[in-house]
């Protein structure tokens, strides 16, 4: 590790911890309140959303469509498990994390073999159909609770968690939040690695990355996996935050609106996708005075952006805060450096 | 001259063909290179120069022959498992990670040669260090012998072209091949440019000891640097051999050079 990245990788660290802090200084001091609370529990959750479709969607460039079928894997997978009750209180919830990332996953895998061996708009159409088919399955089995949807999921604030003297909300918030930062960071290293050269190379000429000695199934494969194992984590956060899941809300609206924002935030660039993550999460919150004219506003928003950067919010590039403060040119990591 | 009796050829194409449903491409394509040779593959267009290029690194199975990399079988192997063997090529348009710098072009190709997996990755343990240092340092290198070290931060798709067939070259390298397939290396380049291509294959040969095979309408440089000529016509071989013995014979006159000029120009 040289100075520079060691450099770098503090100075994420340290803008990460101050945002924290700065929202526990606000909690306590009763500006941000419960309500405020829940939509950055949702941010976060989107923001897992989006920056692991941009795996998928932005560092292979292919467009997946069925985003929201291992989002709706991984919430029902952790719920069941937490509602078993195996592993008692914020232990369970953990293991049913990781629990349906590894459902999600694993499904990711199977659908991911045979149809990675598509392209472009015939992908698109084959993931939609593999979300859809998932979404009847939930809707037709008895362990889901079927069309009636899972009642009665233990949210992870009334799991009696308090970190360090923090109020049980805020204790919630904080491990969703640190959650999300752990899973960027993850999926950003990994993409920063031989494994992400060798994806990034197949989107960029799949004949020359062959040609390279890169493995173009095992790596377009892998890239869906990943994406499904973080998806499925974050339908499991979704589950305990929301406590009662229906099939429905898993729907492929639900897929376009995460591929919205990951094209709003601009395919490839993680910063991008949280930003976006960010501004679309919050959006229609912050619009609600205007209650009938939110939605208008919203899309309003959406085509202004892509007729004047059609590229999306950050293009390819990444906010660097190494770059910021460093002064010198320097191609480092950024790190969950999302501001409200 | 280059039929020195060197233990296990680096290439060997016994009879190999392909056919497109009815269209034979290539038939009964026979070729043995030894260790270290630099060796031509000429023929006019249409000949199915770069179809035997595509045969040898398994973008198309064979449909029939046989063909052994290293003295293993390597028949309907899959393209990365042929480079893994020591067989890498260039492509006649160039074909680079545009968007990716130019170290990172080189880097994907050096993944062959790192051992750490995915968590190692995703955790920075030291193992990812550790080797992402010695695959930089070997790119560096690398690049240092094309001349390329200064663009390492550009953009591949910023670089001027000459540089970018050298990229493609030095990407190839990267996974340590013990036989090198240019097609079309000269193509689109001055004659200054030749030249210095010329001095780069060359080059490569030396310091990497490897076997170069190459496609190449330029017969300044064909008969410059290769040992050894292949002829192509319709898919089949028309001749074989030193260059003076190839560029004499009728045949290949007929079919590629040309009467008059061409062949008293060239020597």
């Amino acid at each position: 590790m040289t100075k520079k990245t060691a450099f770098s990788y503090g100075i994420n660290l340290l803008a990460v911890l101050i945002l924290f802090f700065v929202l526990l200084l606000l909690n306590q001091q009763g500006i941000v309140n419960k309500y405020v609370l829940g939509i950055m529990t949702l941010i976060c959750i989107n923001i897992i959303l989006a920056v692991s479709l941009n795996v998928t969607t932005g560092c292979l460039g292919q467009i997946a469509l069925g985003h929201a079928g291992f989002m709706s894997a991984g919430a029902y997978t952790a719920a069941i498990f937490t509602q078993a009750g195996v592993i008692p209180g914020v232990g369970g919830y953990f293991a049913g994390l990781l629990l349906g990332g590894l459902v999600a996953a694993i499904i990711g895998i199977i659908i991911g073999l045979p149809a990675l061996r598509l392209r472009g708009d015939y992908l698109a159409i084959i993931t939609l159909a593999f979300g859809e088919i998932i979404r009847v399955i939930i809707e037709n089995m008895t362990i889901t609770g079927g069309a009636q949807g899972l009642k009665g999921i233990k949210k992870l604030s009334a799991m009696g968690v308090s970190l360090f003297g923090m109020n049980e909300d805020f204790s919630a918030f904080a491990i969703v939040f640190f959650l999300m930062v752990i899973s960027v960071v993850v999926m950003y290293t990994m993409m920063v690695s031989r494994h992400g050269r060798a994806i990034l190379a197949i989107r960029e000429d799949d004949i020359a990355s062959e040609a390279a000695g890169v493995n173009n199934t095992y790596y377009r494969t892998l890239a869906f996996t990943i994406s499904a194992f973080f998806a499925g984590i974050a339908g499991g956060m979704y589950a305990h935050y929301i406590g009662i899941l229906g099939a429905k809300s898993f729907d492929f609206n639900k897929s376009i609106e995460i591929l919205i924002t990951v094209v709003l935030g601009g395919l490839g660039s993680f910063t991008g996708s949280v930003v976006s993550a960010i501004a679309l999460t919050s959006l229609p919150e912050l619009l609600r005075q205007f209650s009938d004219y939110r939605m208008l506003v919203y899309s309003i928003v959406l085509i202004l952006v892509m007729i004047f950067k059609p590229s999306g919010l950050m293009g390819t590039k990444e906010f660097s805060l190494t770059r910021l403060f460093g002064g010198r040119k320097n191609k480092s990591s950024q790190k969950g450096s999302d501001t409200q | 001259m280059s039929e020195q009796t060197k233990n296990v050829p680096v290439l060997e194409a016994d009879h190999l063909g392909i056919s497109f449903g009815g269209l034979k491409a290539v038939s009964d394509f026979n070729m043995t290179l030894g260790k270290n040779e630099l060796v031509g593959l000429i023929g006019p267009n249409g000949a199915g120069k770069t179809t035997v290029f595509n045969l040898l690194t398994g973008v198309y199975a064979p449909t029939e022959g046989l063909l052994t990399i290293n003295g293993v079988p390597a028949h309907g192997k899959n393209t990365d498992q042929i480079v893994r063997m020591g067989v890498a090529r260039t492509f006649q348009n160039i074909r680079l990670f545009k968007n990716l710098t130019v170290l990172d072009n080189v880097l994907v190709a050096c993944s062959l040669s790192m051992h750490y997996s995915m968590l190692e990755a995703a955790f920075r343990l030291p193992r990812y260090w550790k080797e992402e240092k010695k695959a930089r340092s070997k790119a560096m290198e690398l690049l240092k012998v094309f001349h390329l070290e200064d663009c390492a931060d550009w953009k591949a798709d910023n670089l001027p072209y000459g540089k970018q067939r050298k990229l493609e070259i030095a990407r190839a390298m990267a996974t340590n091949p013990s036989l090198l397939l240019l097609d079309e290396p000269a193509a689109g380049m001055n004659p200054t440019e030749t030249q210095e291509l010329m001095d780069t294959i060359r080059l490569l040969r030396e310091k990497f000891d490897i076997t170069i095979l190459l496609i190449e309408h330029d017969m300044n440089l064909v008969l410059g640097i290769c040992e050894k000529i292949y002829v192509l016509d319709y898919g089949k071989l028309i001749a074989c051999g030193d260059p003076q013995t190839v560029i004499n014979d009728p045949k290949v006159i007929t079919a590629y050079l040309g009467a008059e000029e061409e062949g008293g120009e060239t020597k």
